[in-house]
């Protein structure tokens, strides 16, 4: 709770300090605001153009920005298991439950994330996959655990294995010391949904300006026809797939017929 | 080429899949099982989740059993009351298993029940049928008349009440124990992911003495109305059934079970028992080794159903 208080605290103090003494501004756009999932989809990358206004007083700043584009998919409910060896056999004997995770999660940067900030800094601006809040539930408390908890790690692990989680320290692209390309990779497993994106600039290890964006993933044509139906026409959906599987063994036994 | 898969939600090898299908038709169709002890395991391997693999499967199953019950109705060769008899307590045993399905999800230890259920049953199915077929094949060897054995030996579930008599079977038993075999096939069949032709036939033929040439159809027919009545329960209840994936493995599936057939009428009926029985123990072991080898992580994810 009291990180959170901090954060709040620590947004409001920020867009209090912001206005017409604020340095520098971002202006960002995204190569498309609509990703759509058709019967050949099989990944897909975004671009996303930023530049850094700057007025005269930032002046000796310029070329010497640190860019984090931080994108999150739609929240989802997940539990980790561990495997512990009973009588010879592995079974899942401890979980962990993960309050609405992101189901997509990608911390693009132009340099490595470690080398942008002070710890401490990156924490309260929870930059990096390591400093994501990633509540879990233990019982009936609901607690964010620290970035070496073994559950954590785990899950991260599985994530960034599935291709959902990244943390890719060379996808910003500084094309002019103002000018910067992101690539957002999307993976053929990615969820359907309204997705997050959120562009931190960075200058001496100071956070000196935020922009966000939003994108969406959604199914088309044939694809969209089929989700659609299966979601809201449940049971129709299921008789119509029953009955052409009755088709297929029918014509099976006719156009094969050996008897 | 690929093609994404409206329901599993990921891109899949056309090619891949059909020819999965046409695998496991064409063994479907040598042995005469439906084959979704197979097919399911290689779905989920191929990173199909265990909900949708299990749903769709169904599909299929219902659409390879079709052409055989029809081939079998040609000949007469179903017993229409032992097959609705075996139904009733069936749906019972299906509504059980997807109560149990639930509550293992929740607990976390579904897997470790697929697992340990795959390998039990397949296990003793496996070993049986080696070895009732080496013997077979022992006695043919050595030149011994191959004896079907149909005594009058009573069991003891001969004395139970509510006698049928069963006209096409030519069995004239109490239908407690079929109801108990329909229930018991349902149920596993409804945990385990399987249409359960594997364990009816062996049950009808050797605990209930149905004469082999009607146990085939009967069983089909069973498995039919079942695998079709899942179909439809899994999608309005899960909606996880995807029509895309189920459609190429019924093409896969109808063309291979010809090539499968016509291959079994050369091999002789106890060679091929073997041969099922090995394919059959040999899932099993896959299962006891998932069980007992270190895994390379003992953390896993597992998102939670009905979530946004």
């Amino acid at each position: 709770m009291r990180q959170l208080a901090l954060a709040l605290l620590a947004a409001v103090l920020l867009a209090a300090a912001g206005g017409p003494a604020r340095a520098e501004r971002l202006v960002i756009s995204l190569s498309t605001h609509r990703v759509l999932i058709t019967s050949n989809f099989t990944g897909a990358e975004l671009t996303l153009f930023g530049a850094v206004e700057a007025d005269g007083t930032a002046a000796g700043r310029a070329g010497n920005y640190a860019i984090v584009v931080t994108v999150t998919g739609p929240r989802e409910s997940v539990v980790t298991w561990r495997k512990e060896r009973v009588l010879g056999l592995w079974i899942n004997e401890a979980a962990r439950f993960f309050v609405d995770p992101p189901s997509y999660l990608a911390v693009l940067s132009n340099r490595p994330v470690e080398a942008i900030a002070a710890p401490e800094r990156l924490r309260r601006y929870r930059v990096g996959l390591r400093h994501f809040v990633l509540p879990q539930r233990i019982g009936s408390d609901v607690g964010e655990t620290s970035a070496e908890d073994p559950f954590r790690e785990a899950f991260v692990r599985a994530k960034t294995a599935e291709g959902l989680y990244r943390e890719q320290s060379n996808a910003v692209t500084m094309l002019t010391p103002s000018l910067f390309r992101a690539a957002i990779t999307l993976p053929a497993n990615v969820p359907t949904g309204d997705y997050e994106v959120e562009v931190k600039l960075f200058a001496e290890g100071a956070l000196v300006a935020r922009e966000t964006t939003a994108f969406e993933i959604i199914k088309a044509g044939f694809e969209q026809f089929v989700a659609h139906a299966a979601r809201e026409h449940a049971l129709a959906y299921g008789l119509a797939t029953a009955a052409l599987a009755l088709l297929f063994g029918w014509l099976g036994s006719v156009i094969f017929r050996r008897d | 080429m690929l093609i994404y898969l409206p329901i599993a939600d990921l891109p899949v090898n056309v090619f891949l899949i059909l020819g999965m299908g046409v695998a496991v038709g064409f063994l479907s169709g040598m042995f005469g099982i439906g084959g979704g002890f197979l097919l399911t395991p290689l779905l989920i391997f191929l990173g199909i989740s265990p909900a949708v693999a299990v749903a769709t499967v169904s599909t299929h199953i219902a659409a390879s059993s079709l052409s055989g019950v029809f081939s079998y109705w040609r000949r007469r060769a179903l017993d229409l009351a032992l097959a609705a008899m075996l139904l009733a307590g069936g749906l019972i045993g299906t509504g059980g298993g997807v109560w149990l399905i639930s509550v293992l999800r929740a607990a976390g230890q579904l897997d470790l029940a697929i697992s340990l259920s795959y390998v039990t049953l397949l296990g003793i199915i496996g070993v049986l049928m080696i070895a009732e077929s080496a013997r077979a094949i022992f006695r043919t060897r050595r030149g011994g008349r191959e004896t079907l054995r149909r005594p009058g030996s009573h069991a003891w579930f001969h004395g139970l009440p509510l006698k049928l008599r069963f006209k096409q079977s030519r069995i004239y038993v109490s239908v407690i124990p079929v109801w108990a075999i329909g229930t018991f096939v349902g149920f596993l069949g409804a945990v385990m992911g399987v249409g359960g032709g594997f364990l009816l036939v062996p049950a009808l033929i050797y605990l209930m003495r149905v004469p082999t040439s009607v146990v085939i159809g009967t069983a089909m027919l069973v498995t039919l109305v079942t695998m079709a009545a899942a179909t439809v329960l899994h999608a309005a209840t899960n909606r996880s059934v995807d029509v895309v994936l189920a459609l190429m493995l019924m093409l896969g599936g109808v063309i291979g079970a010809q090539f499968g057939a016509q291959a079994g009428q050369r091999i002789r009926s106890e060679q091929l028992r073997m041969l099922l029985g090995l394919i059959v123990l040999m899932v099993g072991l896959r299962f006891a080794l998932g069980l007992v080898v270190t895994p390379e992580d003992p953390y896993s994810i597992q998102p939670i159903e009905g979530s946004p």
